[in-house]
């Protein structure tokens, strides 16, 4: 075996895998598929009841929240800005998310609970009727589909890193393989892969973030070299300066503003208001977490639980991707303005790499076969998180609410059935398409982020002004959609070549003003066009808004009873005191 | 586990409780690490000097032996009888079977 590190050595594959990897990946598909067949074959209906939802503990329900969405574009993504931009990279965790989160789990969880809808959609449903639930459930599903396309996509090219396959034949392998798993798997494995997800995820990129620390001398080891590399770095390369990239605050490398003062109140009113809010609390595949929990206050507790592991996940993926920008030659190149050949696409290595070039030039075989099952089980369960959601909302709210209202329980199972294969086959396609315009796919992402922003301020205003009407509903959306995509085109970059320039923004700091004027349209909007037109009566928005919802609705009635660690308000207390903590540390 | 004859007794859902089955899997993958970390090559120049498979082994282990332990000393308790989630009519879904 060579002791050398084979940073520059020339292989078929990305990753030098030895049988003993292979082994530990096996073991893990062992255990995710063996566990649905014993499942679906000896257990009673009382274990399957008792286990799979209603009555599993809060530390489950909330790492399962945090699980489905701790996939591909996740790990990848948040370890490849760390790379590029550093440390404020954590924004998207402590700004952009945990205030969302507890958010959603002290004010918005109990309307959702208390009215009973099965789906996001259907609380659009019923406050604001078709219109905007129309809008709402196809954004929804068509970002679904994309965003499974995208995990599918890395998937493969993690597939075609390790083993060298084409990727087509990865492609198509890992979506036959998350297929089965969703089918075989049902109900009590899918939970189950959640959570050992989590675990597997933590032993896989906690080794490998110590070890990479160790390599480079530590945190300050690691400080030094950035402000070495920043100080080489050629201007045209346009690489941060290093005090930008190990700081949080105020965050220029990520916003692009030139203004220190206008980052800040970018990432705060952008991301972390209105961007965050409106993935977090209005996001179908996070929420349904919480609704299938037994009760108002398990259901309110699972985000705010689920918020104590999302903020250490930036230490296990923003540390590795600056580790990899210093310590791996070819990151280091690429940062530097150059193309080294290589990388999981075969066209180059891409910042998306960091992580995988990171195993390979630290981790030893054994513990790089725990790497790579972590990287998988993620980019599969992620993966299945957005089919699952999807078919929930294309069987319920789409095709049950427009196409065929009446009929049995057991066909619509059929067409969720359907539904997945679908959704399977449309991913293989869009993930190759991504592929090949991988710059499409960013526009796209960008696009459906378009639609989330004023979901949460038309969400937030109808549920405490009873006045909003159902017209305000669609008219709010559709206007703030398209005032985000208009900032877009006027903006540098935000569509690459289709964007014109006049305004002057680039990068992050674009999506950010972007989804902050369509928050501020649609609030305009919703408001105006509200006062013209006839509201719904009290009696049909009981459950659904807050001043007509009586309190014992919203609250549970035990909750006064439970220690101050299992109640709501006060667990939510400690999650925001220990982020504003990490906040002032980095 | 047949508990048709003592009516009163509960059974514990062994290995369908999740910590069971993160601390086998866990288990699993320490031990193989293990191994690695006391026979195989111990790829210094990569890792920097550390054993980092014998380390990551030893740390799985001791997590994989606290599930279990924490399975053994609360276990879920799965009740005989379970009340079939009550059909709500608002909130129509697929009949379980």
């Amino acid at each position: 075996m060579p002791t050398a590190v084979p940073a520059l050595v020339p292989s078929a594959t990305l990753i030098d895998a030895k049988p003993v990897d292979y082994l530990i990946l096996l073991v893990y598909f062992v255990f995710v598929l063996g566990i649905g067949f014993i499942a679906r074959r000896s257990v009673s209906d009382s274990i399957d009841f008792f286990l799979s939802g209603r009555s599993l503990p809060a530390w489950v329900t909330g790492l399962a929240f945090i699980s489905a969405n701790l996939g591909a574009v996740e790990i990848m993504g948040m370890s490849a800005n760390g790379a590029q931009y550093g440390l404020p990279t954590v924004h998207y965790f402590w700004i952009g998310a945990i205030p969302a989160m507890l958010f959603l789990g002290v004010v918005m969880m109990p309307f959702y609970y208390g009215s009973k809808v099965r789906s996001v959609p259907e609380f659009m449903f019923r406050r604001f009727g078709t219109g905007a639930h129309l809008v709402n459930s196809l954004s929804f599903a068509l970002a679904q589909l994309l965003i499974a396309g995208v995990n599918l996509f890395l998937l493969g090219s993690i597939v075609h890193a390790l083993l060298g396959w084409p990727l087509w034949l990865a492609l198509i392998l890992a979506a036959a393989i998350v297929l089965s798993y969703i089918t075989l798997g049902g109900l009590s494995a899918a939970i189950y892969n959640e959570v050992l997800q989590f675990f597997v995820i933590v032993a896989s990129l906690l080794p490998l973030t110590l070890i990479g620390l160790h390599r480079i001398g530590g945190w300050s080891g690691l400080q030094d070299k950035i402000e070495a590399a920043a100080k080489a770095a050629p201007a045209s390369a346009g690489v941060a300066p290093a005090s930008q990239q190990l700081h949080s605050w105020p965050g220029q490398a990520l916003t692009g503003f030139h203004s220190g003062f206008l980052s800040v109140i970018g990432i705060v009113f952008g991301l972390g208001f209105v961007l965050s809010f409106g993935y977090w609390t209005t996001n179908f595949v996070e929420v349904q977490r919480a609704m299938a929990s037994n009760s108002i206050s398990a259901g309110r507790k699972t985000p705010i639980i689920g918020s104590f592991p999302k903020m250490f996940v930036p230490f296990i993926t923003i540390i590795p991707g600056m580790i990899a920008a210093v310590l791996v030659t070819e990151i280091g190149q690429l940062k530097n303005g150059g193309h080294p050949a290589g990388g999981a696409s075969g066209k180059g290595v891409a910042f998306n790499d960091s992580l995988l070039l990171l195993m390979r030039d630290v981790l030893p075989n054994g513990l790089l076969g725990v790497a790579i099952t972590g990287l998988l089980a993620a980019f599969m369960a992620g993966m299945a998180a957005n089919i699952s959601a999807f078919n929930t909302v294309f069987s319920y709210d789409l095709w049950q609410r427009y196409i065929r209202k009446d009929n049995s329980d057991d066909y619509y199972l059929r067409i969720g059935r359907l539904a997945t294969v679908g959704a399977t086959v449309i991913a293989i396609f869009t993930a190759g398409i991504a592929s090949g315009f991988s710059n499409i796919m960013n526009y796209l992402q960008t696009l459906f982020g378009f639609f989330n922003a004023p979901l949460f301020a038309t969400f937030i205003l109808g549920m405490f002004w009873k006045r909003m009407t159902a017209t305000a509903g669609w008219v709010g959306l559709s206007g703030g959609t398209i005032a985000a995509v208009i900032v877009a085109f006027l903006s540098k970059d935000a569509f690459g070549s289709l964007s014109t320039g006049a305004l002057p923004l680039s990068g992050q700091g674009a999506s950010f003003v972007a989804a902050s004027t369509a928050f501020v349209v649609d609030i305009a909007l919703s408001i105006a066009v509200s006062l013209v037109t006839a509201p719904k009566p009290d009696k049909e928005l009981v459950g659904l808004v807050y001043s007509v919802t009586p309190k014992e609705a919203r609250t549970d009635p035990l909750e006064h009873t439970y220690p101050w660690y299992r109640r709501t308000v006060p667990l939510a207390g400690v999650a925001l005191v220990m982020v504003v903590i990490l906040n002032t540390l980095f | 586990m047949a508990t048709t004859s003592q009516p009163a007794k509960k059974h514990t859902a062994g290995a369908f409780d999740i910590r069971n089955f993160i601390g086998v899997l866990l288990g699993i993958f320490g031990v193989v690490l293990l191994f690695m970390g006391l026979f195989a090559d111990k790829e210094y120049a990569k890792t920097g000097n550390i054993n980092a498979n014998l380390w990551a082994g030893i740390v799985l282990v001791v997590v994989s032996a606290v599930f279990i332990t924490w399975a053994r000393l609360r276990p879920i308790i799965v009740p005989d009888d379970v009340e079939a989630p009550a059909v709500d009519p608002t909130r129509p879904g697929p009949t379980r079977h």
